[in-house]
């Protein structure tokens, strides 16, 4: 087993990336306050001077940052996306995540001796595609797509060499291939790959229906929240739909990813690190999280059993996944 | 200044049809469409590959009697170790390639070949260095809008964009045709055969939306970019791709061919389409920038 294993923390705001920080985590992820990120929401995010005082912040406790440009560049406007790159690595960013392959072209280029990751929205999931970002680009570490069995995995890792894995335990789950999914562009023009947005706020509407909630994405409605029910945001693969004369969750129930009981085996085939999802998430949540995913890495780095029960309080009920790493999802 | 002929690209089918249509659909179109190439090959789910492997031979050489190129498009999202060799076996055996993933751009390994609609490609640069890698002719993404493909069109003679067809919007690892029927991917009993175009689904309140393909999510709509055929020619756009649904795709190919060489009006072409049997409303949304399921009014 891998002895350095990173637990790779999301900070939406400064004030998230301290709490992070302070939590334990290895390194942490976060973005501009544009669309060159993939988590372009109103009140996320980072300006120049937040960045750099960020990444100070974190390296003065020993942790990391990864500074996230993964949306694809828009045409025309390519310098906005340049020059976030340049920003960051003049930032002190301990890596890129990178998602465009021009992009990746662009910072390698730049910056021959900054290390780069590649974006789960680069959709690498094979042992071919990761040979292409690390052969041509020096890619140092690939985040895997949420679409991949174990096994896939473990392939993947072996064959990825020296290149390392880092793939999503905990958070949100992306039903469809990451970077290759178009259905907010479809429903409200507003696009992941361009904008950095999925499912966004500015066109969801919620209205009452004699008892019930009613949640539309871009006028469509996807989801019906009874009195009592809990009423999660409406996030279109996660809706329900009529197919075949059944309504149902065609894509995905409106759960989150928790791959903790896989922990042991994700580092046993050699993935190097662990993310965490959600830069929209406040610092309870984070604090909780990164805590307790930081205790049982270290118990497993050190060879020490892992408390899962404690982890596993962590989400509700059943409300919880292992998603597309067990091949059954399908 | 003469402007260069626009050509016409058949997609590969996207949709299980059962193997005896493919056959059939295929020699309609070797003998009478006005398309200058042809796209075969599974790119969406690899367990139906097998039912048209057999007759891959026999289509190919149908077509190229007929006169038509040949391409072979390959998997958008192959995983399994077997899915690649498949891949790599169709490289070998010397067709000419669409790429629709980036390992299969590796294993081409600067082999002059096509991308697909799959690879994202969004910006002049990421374009370039694809044209660099031996891309000699590239469908953009379904998504883009006009805006962007005239910066990428330009000047390179290698831009392709998707004109007609339900636009592909997702994939995934999971089979949603079999998730709707209560199966899992792995006995899926191929149930998506039944589907020509893929099956309907409809919001909490009835609104059609989107329509599921296997692992594939595509839009209810119809995408139909009739309306600014000329516009994409003047941007330096060299082909239009068009995209097999169950309707007379000889047809569709006429409205376009027709179209393109200024026999006919945009309006023409239209009400030419609209009386086909499509299996949604017509679409040109997110050429226009707007939400992909919206047909903007006429001026």
């Amino acid at each position: 087993m891998s002895k350095n294993l990173e637990l790779v923390c999301p900070a939406g705001t400064p004030a998230g990336l301290r709490t992070a920080v302070d939590a334990g985590a290895h390194s942490v992820y976060c973005g501009f306050r544009d669309e060159t990120n993939a988590r372009n929401f109103p009140g996320l995010n980072f300006d120049r001077d937040e960045m750099r005082e960020a990444a100070q912040y974190a390296h003065e406790r020993g942790a990391k940052i990864l500074i996230a440009l993964n949306t694809f560049m828009r045409a025309g406007s390519t310098d906005l996306w340049k020059r976030g790159v340049d920003d960051a690595v003049a930032a002190g960013a301990d890596a890129l995540i990178l998602a465009d392959i021009a992009l990746v072209d662009y910072a390698r280029k730049a910056h021959p001796k900054q290390r780069l990751h590649l974006s789960v929205q680069a959709a690498a999931a094979t042992p071919e595609a990761i040979a292409f970002y690390r052969d041509r680009f020096g890619i140092s570490r690939i985040v895997l797509p949420r679409v991949l069995t174990v096994e896939e995995i473990a392939r993947l890792s072996a064959q990825a060499s020296p290149c390392e894995t880092e793939v999503f335990v905990f958070g949100g789950l992306c039903v469809m291939a990451e970077g290759r999914c178009m259905l907010s562009s479809y429903a409200t023009g507003k696009s992941p790959n361009m904008a950095g947005v999925c499912s966004p706020p500015s066109h969801v509407t919620y209205r009452e229906d004699r008892d019930a909630l009613v949640a539309s994405v871009g006028g469509f409605t996807i989801e019906r929240f009874e009195r009592g029910e809990p009423a999660g945001y409406p996030t279109l693969c996660k809706g329900r739909f009529l197919a075949e004369g059944a309504v149902s969750h065609l894509f995905e129930d409106p759960v989150s990813l928790n791959a903790v009981e896989l922990l042991p085996r994700l580092a046993e085939i050699g993935v190097t690190a662990f993310k965490i999802e959600g830069r929209q998430r406040g610092r309870a949540y984070i604090s909780t999280v990164v805590r307790t995913f930081r205790k049982a890495i270290d118990a497993m780095a050190a060879g020490k059993k892992v408390d899962f029960e404690e982890l596993r309080g962590l989400t509700e009920g059943q409300r919880d996944t292992v998603g597309a790493y067990k091949k059954a999802w399908r | 200044m003469q402007r260069p002929r626009l050509s016409l690209t058949l997609g590969p089918v996207l949709f299980n049809w059962p193997v005896a249509k493919w056959v059939d659909f295929y020699a309609r179109i070797a003998d009478e469409a006005a398309v200058d190439r042809v796209c075969i090959g599974e790119v969406v789910c690899s367990k139906r590959k097998p039912f048209v492997d057999d007759v891959t031979l026999e289509v190919v050489d149908r077509l190229e009697r007929g006169g038509k190129e040949v391409i072979y498009s390959t998997l958008a999202l192959p995983t399994s170790k077997r899915e690649i060799r498949e891949i790599s076996d169709v490289i070998q055996a010397g067709y000419r390639i669409e790429a629709n993933d980036i390992a299969t751009v590796h294993m081409l390994n600067g082999r002059p070949h096509i991308i697909g609609p799959f690879i994202n490609i969004y910006n002049e640069d990421a374009l370039a260095l694809h044209l660099k890698l031996g891309a000699t002719r590239i469908c953009l993404p379904p998504e883009l809008p006009l805006d962007s493909i005239r910066l990428l069109a330009k000047g390179n003679n290698a831009v392709e964009v998707f004109a007609f067809g339900r636009p592909p919007l997702a994939l995934s690892a999971r089979c949603y045709s079999a998730r709707a029927r209560g199966m899992a991917k792995d006995a899926c009993q191929f149930i998506c055969e039944n589907e020509r175009d893929g099956m309907n689904v409809e919001t909490l309140d009835g609104t059609p939306f989107l329509a599921v393909n296997g692992i594939q999510t595509m839009g209810y709509v119809v995408t139909a970019a009739m309306r600014h055929v000329e516009t994409l020619r003047d941007a330096g756009v060299v082909s239009l791709r068009l995209s097999p649904q169950s309707c007379d795709m000889v047809r569709v190919a006429k409205v376009f061919r027709d179209l393109a060489d200024g026999v006919t009006t945009p309006k023409e072409a239209g009400e030419a389409i609209s009386v086909l049997h499509l299996p949604g409303p017509l679409s040109d949304g997110f050429l226009r920038g707007v939400p992909g399921h919206m047909l903007t009014e006429v001026d």
